[in-house]
C-alpha cells in the first residue's frame, strides 16, 4: 500500500495536493481560471458549436482565422494583465506606514512579474503577430503564407505559452523575480518554487513559437509578393514587418539559450549564473538583454508600420519620404542591437563601455526622429481626417515623444545611475509601449476591423474610450515619473508614510480607473457595434484606402486574391482606383491548404514537456518530446497537404462575393 | 477547339509546375533562414563558454581535461561524414537510388560513431568526478558541446526518415530532392559549427595550460 503511493507520487515528481491555491484572492483567480473554460465548454455543447470550433478553428491553416485567434488571446491576457495592474496599484495607494495593503509581499512580486511577462509576450506580441497574419498576405497581394502549416503551429506554441502560465495560477505559484527574472535571486537557492521553472518554459515555447513566426513571414514579404511589387514598392507596413521579422530571427535565439541556461542551473545544478560554483550571472543580465532590447523594437516597427498606414490614408496623400522611412527602419534594425548595456550601465562595466552605449542610444533615437518627422510631414496640407484611428495616432505623436525624451536623458550613463530601477524608468517604458505598441494595435483593429467584418465599429464610444484611455494614461505615469525624482523604486510593496509619496500613488490609482472605463468603452463599442452592424455597412473600401487589401471583398475569401492583381506603383490599390481598370482575365486554379490538426498536437506535446519540467514529471518529458518528433514525422509523411479549387469553383465564389458587395 | 482546350490545360499544369519549383524555393530559402538562426543559438553558447571558460572553480582546466588525438579522432569522423553525405546528394542528383541509400547509410554509421565517441568522452569526465556541477566551465562545454551533440542526434532521426521516405517515393519526386538538399545543408552546418568548436573549445581549451 506505502509502495504503491510512493510509486504514485514519484509518477507526479514534485506534484502533491499541497500545490493548490489556499489563499483567497489566489483561489478567486484561480477559480475564474477554471470558470471561464467551463463556461465556454457548456455554451459550446448547448449550441452544439464543437465541430464547428474544430473545423473552422482549431484545424485552420487559414492565416487570417490565425490572425484572428492570436488577437482573442491577446485581449484575453490583456484582461488578465489589467487585473494585475489594479491589484498593483490598489497595493501601492493603500501600504503606507502602517497599513500594509491588500497583499502579502510575496504574492504582490509575483502579481507584478505576471503582469510585464504577461503583456510583453501574451498581449503585444499575440496583437502584433494578430494584425501581421491579418495584413500582410493581402498588401503584398499573397495568396497564402510561404509556410501555413509552421505558421499554424507557431500559434499554438504562443498558446501553449499563454496556458502554462495561467496553469501557475492553480498549481504551484508563479515567478517573483520581475519580468525577467535576474539571477542569482531567480536560482534555486533564491527561489524554491516552481515559480521561477513556470516562468522559463511558458517563455521558451512561446517564443520558439515566435521564431517560426518570424521565419514564416521573412519568407513571405521576400518571396510571396505578387509580380510587379517590388522591395520599394511595398507598403510600409510590410516593410516594418519585415524589419520586425529580421529581428525576431537573430533576437530569439539568445532568449532561448538564456531561458536554457537558467534552467540547466535550476534543474540539473549547473553553474552558469549561480553566486558560487564558478557562475557568471552578469552574463545572463547580458545575455537577456541582447534579446531583450530588440524585443521593444519588434513590437514597436510594426506598430510603426500601422501608424503610417494609417496617417497616409487619413491625411488623403502619399506617406511623405517613403524612402527615408525604409532607411530609418532598418538603421533601427540595426541599432537596436547595439544599444542593450543601457539597462545596466550600474553593472559597472567601465566609462567607456558605459559612453559607447550611451552614444548608441542617443544616435537611436535619430531614424526614430526621421519617422515622427515624416508622420507629421504626412499630416502637412493633407485632408485631415479626424477618426479614432487618427487620434490614436496623434495621443501616440504627444506620449512617444515625452518618453522618449526621458529614454534621452536616461541614456546619460551617470543619470543612469540615479534613474536606475526608479519609478521613472518605469514612468519612460510604460508610455514607450502602451503608446508605442498598444496605442497603434487599438488604431489598427479600428482601421482593419470593416475589411474582415464588413462593418465599421462605432465612432463615438470609439472617441469615448480613446479620452479616457489618455487622460488615465497620463494620470497612472506621469506621476510616477515625478515619485521616480523622489527616488521611489520599481516593485516596492510597502513605504514608509514620511515620505509623502502616498497622494501621488492615489493619483496613479485614479488614472487606472480611468483606464478600466476606456477598456469598459471598447467592450461597450464592439457590442453596439455588432448589434448595430446594420447601420453601417461598410463595402470593401470604407476608408478610401491605397493598399491592395481594400481592393478584396469583404471578408477576403480563403484565397485571399481571385486574380492576383498587377502592380507597377506605391499604393497600389490607390493607383488601380485612379486609373479605374476593370480586370477579365481568366480564372485559374487555386491550391489550398488542407486543415490540420497536427499544429495544434506538436503545441500539445510542447506544453506535456514544459509542464513535466516545471514538476520533474519526467516520464512526461520523454512523452511530450516523442509526440512533437512522431507528429512532425507523421505530418512530413503527408503526400496531400494542400488541395485544388478549380477555376470554375474560384470564378463562381468570386462572382457571389461581387454581388454581396454591390448590395452593401 | 479540343487542340485548345488541350493546350489550356496543359498551360495550366506548367503553371501549377513553376508554382511548385517557387514553393521548393521557399522552403530552402527558408531553411536557410532557421540555419542563420541556429547560428546565433551557438553564437551565444560560444561567447557563455568564451566568459566562463576560465572559471574552473578548483575543477580541471581544459588542458587537463582535453585528450587531443581522441577529438581528432571525432573530427575527422564527422568531417568524413560530411564528405559521405555530400556523395549522397550528388547521387541522388544523378537520381541513383542504391549508392543514395548507401551513402547515406554510410553517413548515418558515422554519425552513430561520433556521438558514441563523444557519449563515452562524457561519460568519462563525469566518472572521473567531473560533471557539470564541477564548474561554471565545465557546465558551459557539456552545453555547448552537448548542443552540438543534440543537433546531431536529430539530423540521424532525420537521416533515417529521409531513408524510409527515398524508398517509398524514388528519387524522381522533386520533394524528395528538395529534402535530401534541406538535410545536406543542416549536416554541413553541424560540421562548421564543429570546427568552431574543435578551435575554441578543444584546441584554445588545451594552448591555455
Amino acid at each position: 500500500m506505502r509502495a504503491g503511493y510512493l510509486i504514485f507520487s514519484g509518477l507526479l515528481g514534485k506534484l502533491s495536493l499541497k500545490q493548490l491555491p489556499h489563499d483567497p484572492l489566489t483561489i478567486f483567480g484561480a477559480s475564474l481560471m477554471v470558470a471561464v473554460p467551463i463556461v465556454i465548454a457548456i455554451i459550446l455543447t448547448l449550441t452544439k458549436r464543437w465541430k464547428w470550433l474544430y473545423r473552422e478553428w482549431l484545424t485552420t491553416q487559414d492565416h487570417k482565422k490565425i490572425g484572428m485567434m492570436y488577437i482573442i488571446v491577446a485581449v484575453a491576457m490583456g484582461l488578465r494583465g489589467l487585473s494585475d495592474v489594479i491589484l498593483i496599484r490598489a497595493q501601492q495607494s493603500l501600504a503606507s506606514g502602517n497599513s500594509h495593503g491588500i497583499l502579502s509581499s510575496s504574492h504582490f512580486q509575483q502579481i507584478v512579474s505576471a503582469h510585464g511577462t504577461i503583456m510583453i509576450f501574451f498581449v503585444a506580441m499575440g496583437l502584433m503577430f494578430g494584425i501581421i497574419n491579418l495584413i500582410v498576405p493581402l498588401q503584398i497581394g499573397s495568396r497564402d503564407v510561404a509556410f501555413p502549416f509552421l505558421n499554424a503551429t507557431g500559434f499554438w506554441l504562443f498558446f501553449s505559452g499563454m496556458v502554462l502560465v495561467n496553469v501557475s495560477l492553480l498549481i504551484g505559484d508563479f515567478s517573483a523575480t520581475g519580468w525577467l527574472a535576474y539571477p542569482p535571486l531567480s536560482e534555486l537557492k533564491y527561489s524554491p518554487t516552481v515559480g521561477v521553472d513556470y516562468w522559463i518554459w511558458s517563455l521558451e515555447i512561446a517564443g520558439i513559437g515566435s521564431l517560426m513566426a518570424g521565419i514564416n513571414f521573412i519568407v513571405t514579404i521576400l518571396k510571396n509578393r505578387v509580380k510587379g511589387m517590388k522591395l520599394m514598392l511595398m507598403p510600409l507596413f510590410s516593410w516594418s514587418v519585415l524589419g520586425s521579422m529580421s529581428l525576431v530571427v537573430f533576437a530569439f535565439p539568445i532568449l532561448t539559450v538564456a531561458l536554457t541556461l537558467l534552467a540547466l542551473d535550476r534543474t540539473f545544478g549547473m553553474h552558469f549564473f549561480t553566486a558560487g560554483g564558478g557562475g557568471n550571472m552578469m552574463m545572463y543580465v547580458n545575455l537577456i538583454w541582447a534579446w531583450g532590447h530588440p524585443e521593444v523594437y519588434i513590437l514597436v516597427l510594426s506598430a510603426f508600420g500601422v501608424y503610417s498606414e494609417i496617417v497616409s490614408v487619413f491625411s488623403r496623400k502619399r506617406l511623405f519620404g517613403y524612402s527615408s522611412m525604409v532607411y530609418a527602419i532598418w538603421a533601427i534594425v540595426v541599432l537596436s542591437f547595439i544599444v542593450w548595456l543601457h539597462h545596466f550601465f550600474t553593472m559597472g562595466a567601465g566609462s567607456d563601455v558605459n559612453a559607447f552605449f550611451g552614444i548608441m542610444t542617443m544616435i537611436i533615437a535619430v531614424p526614430t526622429g526621421v519617422k515622427l518627422f515624416n508622420w507629421l510631414f504626412t499630416m502637412y496640407r493633407g485632408k485631415l481626417s479626424l477618426k479614432t484611428p487618427m487620434l490614436w495616432f496623434i495621443a501616440f505623436v504627444v506620449v512617444f515623444t515625452i518618453g522618449g525624451m526621458a529614454g534621452v536623458i536616461m541614456a546619460v550613463p551617470p543619470l543612469d545611475f540615479q534613474f536606475h530601477n526608479s519609478l521613472f524608468l518605469v514612468a519612460h517604458f510604460h508610455m514607450m509601449i502602451v503608446s508605442g505598441v498598444l496605442f497603434g494595435y487599438f488604431a489598427a483593429i479600428t482601421y482593419w476591423f470593416p475589411k474582415f467584418f464588413g462593418f465599421k465599429l462605432n465612432e463615438r464610444l470609439g472617441k469615448y474610450a480613446f479620452w479616457s484611455w489618455l487622460i488615465g494614461f497620463l494620470l497612472a505615469f506621469v506621476p510616477l515619473y515625478i515619485l521616480g525624482f523622489m527616488g521611489a523604486t520599481r516593485r516596492l510593496d510597502h513605504y514608509s508614510a514620511s515620505l509623502g509619496w502616498q497622494p501621488l500613488f492615489i493619483v496613479a490609482a485614479v488614472g487606472v480607473g480611468f483606464i478600466i472605463l476606456g477598456v469598459t468603452f471598447q467592450f461597450l463599442q464592439l457590442i453596439v457595434s455588432i448589434w448595430q452592424r446594420n447601420r453601417e455597412l461598410s463595402g470593401r473600401d470604407p476608408w478610401s484606402g491605397r493598399t491592395l487589401e481594400w481592393s478584396l471583398p469583404t471578408p477576403p475569401p480563403i484565397y485571399n486574391f481571385a486574380r492576383l492583381p498587377e502592380v507597377s506603383t506605391r499604393d497600389a490599390f490607390w493607383a488601380a482606383k485612379v486609373a479605374g481598370l476593370s480586370d477579365d482575365r481568366p480564372y485559374q486554379a487555386i491550391e489550398i491548404p488542407r486543415n490540420t490538426p497536427l499544429a495544434m498536437v506538436i503545441a500539445a506535446g510542447a506544453f506535456c514537456f514544459g509542464f513535466a519540467f516545471v514538476w520533474h514529471i519526467w516520464w512526461l518529458a520523454v512523452l511530450g518530446l516523442l509526440i512533437v518528433i512522431v507528429t512532425i514525422i507523421y505530418r512530413s509523411m503527408d503526400e496531400h497537404p494542400t488541395y485544388l479549387l478549380s477555376a470554375r469553383e474560384v470564378e463562381l465564389l468570386d462572382k457571389s462575393k461581387f454581388a454581396k458587395d454591390a448590395v452593401s | 477547339m479540343s487542340s485548345l482546350q488541350v493546350s489550356n490545360s496543359a498551360l495550366a499544369k506548367s503553371r501549377r509546375q513553376i508554382e511548385q519549383s517557387e514553393k521548393e524555393g521557399n522552403a530552402l530559402f527558408g531553411f536557410w533562414v532557421y540555419l542563420m538562426s541556429d547560428c546565433v543559438l551557438f553564437a551565444s553558447l560560444f561567447a557563455t563558454f568564451v566568459v566562463l571558460r576560465n572559471n574552473t572553480f578548483g575543477g580541471p582546466s581544459g588542458a587537463q581535461l582535453f585528450n587531443l588525438p581522441y577529438v581528432l579522432l571525432e573530427t575527422i569522423v564527422l568531417l568524413t561524414s560530411s564528405f559521405t553525405n555530400g556523395l549522397a546528394l550528388l547521387s541522388a542528383q544523378r537520381r541513383k537510388l542504391q549508392q543514395t541509400l548507401v551513402w547515406l547509410g554510410v553517413t548515418f554509421a558515422l554519425g552513430v560513431t561520433f556521438l558514441t565517441l563523444e557519449i563515452s568522452e562524457f561519460h568519462k569526465f563525469a566518472l572521473l568526478g567531473d560533471s557539470w556541477h564541477r564548474s561554471g566551465f565545465l557546465s558551459a562545454y557539456y552545453t555547448l558541446v552537448g548542443t552540438h551533440g543534440a543537433h546531431i542526434t536529430i539530423g540521424l532521426i532525420w537521416m533515417a526518415v529521409m531513408a524510409v521516405y527515398i524508398v517509398k517515393r524514388g528519387l524522381n519526386n522533386p520533394l524528395v530532392l528538395k529534402r535530401i538538399r534541406m538535410l545536406s545543408l543542416f549536416w554541413h552546418f553541424l560540421d562548421v559549427v564543429w570546427i568552431f568548436i574543435f578551435t575554441i573549445v578543444y584546441l584554445f581549451g588545451a594552448l591555455h595550460a
